[in-house]
């Protein structure tokens, strides 16, 4: 009793001065920030800093050289909206890859996703296959395609000898306007679809079989069982992807620039390349930072469009 | 007696019906399957077939198989794509990459899932945020960073390095972290009742236990700094210090009718992440499934 008596509360002074709350603190605090501090530095300085430096640059006339720099408020963005009639050309290209791409590959994607789930023996395989196109380095797909596009010597010119045709499909698919952004999208397709296959894939077999059976008694057939069974279960990761697809086409670059450059005659042009060629090509860096904001406001109000539709209710 | 008999005949004849049915409905399985495998393998097999013909030749056949092989591609390639190099390089990128992603992601997310230090919840918050921010937002502004860095003198390569750890640090504390949550937290506490420090229960218990994560981020990582394009092209301008992809785009560039020497490049290029491939392949499937839906 007596010991207990003469405890009194603990100051705030000795408990900075206690030593196992220090090295309590040493273990909770400062070494976990140590062990968390140099990959987050790592990222302020290349993604967080140049992404403030770039609404700010958007604001400027920079060249990209030299000091010259003049704040010219929101012109840039007055210019690319009301003046500059090549970007309103490629936010319309952006669209159209979009609709592509939000249509084509996820079609391809749910077919074979639910022909595969129902194959036993050699699905590994099928898998293995189907994914291998997206392994590719960019660079390889479209060296890969542009020989198959060629007018004389692809696949279409063998479709034309084998139908005796001349020059009906062996046509240069790239050269011309109103077939090269379709052209770049059905390559970058070929490589891509196959990834949502596999996304797909793996929400079906995860959809317990006992539904199927259900549906089975009920007396459904198998679009029955694809629309009422096999869709509910993987709509989560279906609209996850619609979300996702829908901002990566706003970010769409490498096969386009890999195959046409936004030619020709800008035929194929989208932000990210016409961004490109601003910035590094032509001396207009406070323009091309411009349109990264834009298509960073794209992106953002698409992840608001899904973030709404979730806080309403919708199971995304 | 007889019911069970009369239901172990229907139960039979409703099997055969069902086992019929199965099978046709599996021929035509099989036959979209086989065509859309045909979709995605033909273009490749063109490629390996035109990688081991001669130009004169592929001007004769362009798809078909190869009348008789020639090998003399694959040296022609690798000396005039500077492939001895570029590979090099391109070794280098994805190996520094990947090691420094591994261990100061690891770290990192040990002291996120594990810690909890005080402003945990907010850097998530921040990684979460800055993983939806484009590239296209940043680049301009990175390029003036990383070209006034070059003029001090550091190291392109050093640089780009640093830029691909960047960029995939919000996926690898994402992945990591969430690997590191679920292992139970028993181990560890025995471990510190053993008077192991911070550091040697994150590397003797931790590790070992979240390899597959590991596994993942790597293969992840790795796969896409191989065959990244757009940073490399910005960012490396020393010929000697391209990747594979950027040598090789200005290869196709330059030999653009040899078709011969530029398939059999392609080839040289997607040997290594075919022979990986084909290894891990439930790995690979996995991983990039996972780490696909993460970014």
């Amino acid at each position: 009793m007596a010991v207990l008596a003469q405890k009194k509360p603990i100051t705030v002074i000795e408990k900075i001065n206690d030593e196992t709350w220090r090295r309590k603190f040493l273990r909770n605090v400062i070494i976990p920030w140590i062990f968390i501090c140099p990959l987050l530095l790592i990222h302020i300085y290349v993604v967080a800093i140049p992404a403030v430096q770039g609404v700010y640059m958007s604001l400027t006339d920079w060249t990209g050289v030299g000091m010259d720099v003049n704040f010219v408020g929101l012109d840039n963005y007055h210019e690319l909206f009301f003046e500059d009639e090549t970007f309103g050309k490629a936010l319309g290209n952006n669209i159209a890859w979009m609709a592509f791409f939000l249509t084509v590959p996820f079609i391809m994607a749910l077919f074979c996703a639910t022909q595969l789930a129902q194959v036993k023996r050699g699905g590994m395989l099928y898998r293995s296959i189907l994914f291998i196109p997206y392994v590719l380095a960019s660079v390889v797909t479209t060296t890969i395609w542009k020989n198959l596009l060629n007018p004389r010597l692809g696949v279409g010119a063998a479709v034309d000898n084998l139908l005796g045709l001349e020059k009906v499909f062996g046509v240069a698919y790239l050269g011309r306007s109103e077939s090269v952004l379709m052209s770049i999208a059905f390559i970058d397709n070929w490589h891509f679809w196959g990834f949502l296959m596999i996304l797909f894939l793996a929400a079906m077999q995860s959809i317990p079989p006992a539904l199927y059976d259900a549906a089975k008694i009920d007396g459904a057939n198998r679009w029955d069982e694809f629309r009422h069974v096999t869709l509910p279960g993987i709509r989560p990761i279906l609209l996850f992807m619609y979300m996702m697809v829908a901002i990566w086409s706003f970010l769409a670059f490498d096969y386009i620039f890999l195959l046409t450059q936004g030619g020709p005659g800008g035929a194929s042009e989208v932000i990210a390349t016409q961004l490109y060629k601003n910035a590094f090509f032509r001396f207009q860096a406070g323009y091309g930072a411009a349109q990264g904001v834009v298509i960073s406001i794209f992106a953002g109000f698409i992840i608001l469009i899904f973030v709404t539709l979730r806080r309403r209710g919708w199971d995304i | 007696m007889t019911a069970i008999g009369k239901v172990s005949l229907r139960d039979t004849v409703l099997q055969r019906g069902r086992g019929k049915e199965r099978s046709r409905l599996l021929v035509f399985n099989h036959t979209v399957l086989l065509l859309l495998t045909a979709f995605a393998v033909i273009p490749l097999l063109v490629l390996a077939f035109n990688s081991v013909k001669t130009n004169f030749e592929i001007g004769q056949n362009p798809l078909g198989p190869p009348q008789n092989i020639v090998a003399d591609n694959f040296p022609n390639a690798w000396e005039r794509g500077n492939f001895a190099t570029t590979m090099g390089n391109s070794v280098i990128y994805v190996v520094a990459t990947i090691a420094a992603e591994l261990v100061l992601g690891g770290l990192a997310a040990y002291a996120l899932a594990r810690k909890r230090p005080p402003g945990s919840d907010l850097l998530m918050l921040y990684f979460l945020v800055a993983s939806t921010i484009p590239l296209w937002m940043y680049i301009v502004p990175l390029f003036v960073q990383i070209n006034a860095l070059k003029r001090l003198g550091v190291d392109a390569r050093f640089l780009l390095i640093m830029v691909y750890v960047a960029g995939n640090a919000p996926l690898t504390i994402f992945l990591l972290r969430s690997y590191m949550i679920d292992l139970p937290t028993e181990l560890e506490d025995a471990a510190r009742v053993d008077g192991a420090n911070e550091f040697q229960v994150l590397t003797r218990i931790v590790l070992p236990l979240t390899k597959p994560g590991f596994l993942t981020v790597g293969l992840v990582v790795g796969l896409g700094v191989w065959n990244e394009f757009l940073l490399a092209l910005t960012f490396i301008h020393d010929p000697n210090q391209f990747p594979v992809t950027t040598s090789f785009y200005k290869f196709v560039d330059r030999f653009d009718r040899d078709w011969a020497l530029t398939s059999a490049g392609a080839i040289i290029i997607i040997f290594p992440v075919m022979v990986l491939f084909l290894a891990l392949q439930r790995q690979f499937i996995e991983g990039l499934a996972e780490g696909g839906i993460k970014t």
